[in-house]
């Protein structure tokens, strides 16, 4: 059931992946995208977010969101060694 | 421990780095850098404290409790500012234009004001003060580990 299942998966990512490469629907490679975005930000991000430093407004402004992953995965990686030199320390104790 | 020589010298530029830290995290909106690099700045002065004195007597002074309550503090201003602009749209730089960090610098190259940016610099303080308190926090448990002590609760 779940070789099937594995199966079925795998197919409908390779369908997908020929897909990409056979339609021309992926921007090519080493072509920029379109700067429209780029434009954008840069006439407006001083007088919209008040600050000088343009990619720190975009890193704390328009992309916070992202920011806030970023600071999430510090916070878990803390987590997690605090957690496993702590556990290592009381296993070698107890035994 | 080092000898006195790198224990003298290791608490006189303490004051510099944390200085230089500081400056890095508060100017984020101003000058490259921000919370990130200038915490990661501020924790290399306490890799040199970890160096010159050891991991035992830094651990009197950092208690890891300490580290998490700052790192949780750091985590919940910036979601809280993040809730913040919610009114308009989540993660929304409510502060722009208000009294608090709320001028607009002109467009084009300009000198630059501290009390511009809006949510910004709150939002470097606060990521500042996480990064700290967390990168503190595993370099002093894995020199405690590597020691053979643990960390104090």
């Amino acid at each position: 059931m779940r070789k099937v299942v594995g199966l079925i998966v795998l197919l409908v990512v390779i369908a997908f992946l020929v897909n990409g490469m056979l339609l021309p629907v992926i921007h090519p490679f080493g072509y920029p995208d379109a700067s429209d975005m780029d434009d954008y930000i840069i006439q407006n991000a001083q007088e919209e977010t008040g600050s000088n430093n343009v990619v720190t407004s975009v890193v704390f402004d328009y992309r916070l969101l992202d920011t806030l992953g970023e600071a999430t995965i510090l916070f878990t990686a803390v987590m997690g060694v605090l957690l496993l030199l702590r556990t290592e320390k009381r296993r070698r104790e107890g035994s | 421990m080092l000898s006195k020589i790198v224990r003298t010298v290791t608490n006189e530029f303490m004051l510099f780095i944390l200085v230089f830290g500081f400056y890095i995290i508060a100017h984020g909106h101003l000058t490259p850098g921000g919370g990130f690099q200038g915490g990661a700045v501020i924790v290399s002065g306490v890799v040199m404290l970890l160096v010159a004195f050891n991991s035992q007597e830094l651990k009197k002074t950092l208690r890891e409790r300490t580290l998490s309550i700052m790192e949780s503090t750091g985590a919940l201003i910036f979601i809280a500012l993040a809730f913040a602009g919610i009114g308009t749209a989540f993660c929304y730089n409510f502060l722009v234009g208000s009294p608090i960090f709320g001028r607009i610098p002109p467009t084009g190259p300009n000198p630059g004001d501290i009390w511009t940016g809006g949510v910004i610099p709150l939002m470097n303080l606060a990521v500042g003060l996480k990064v700290v308190a967390g990168l503190s926090a595993v370099v002093l448990a894995m020199a405690l580990f590597s020691s053979g002590e643990e960390i104090e609760e």
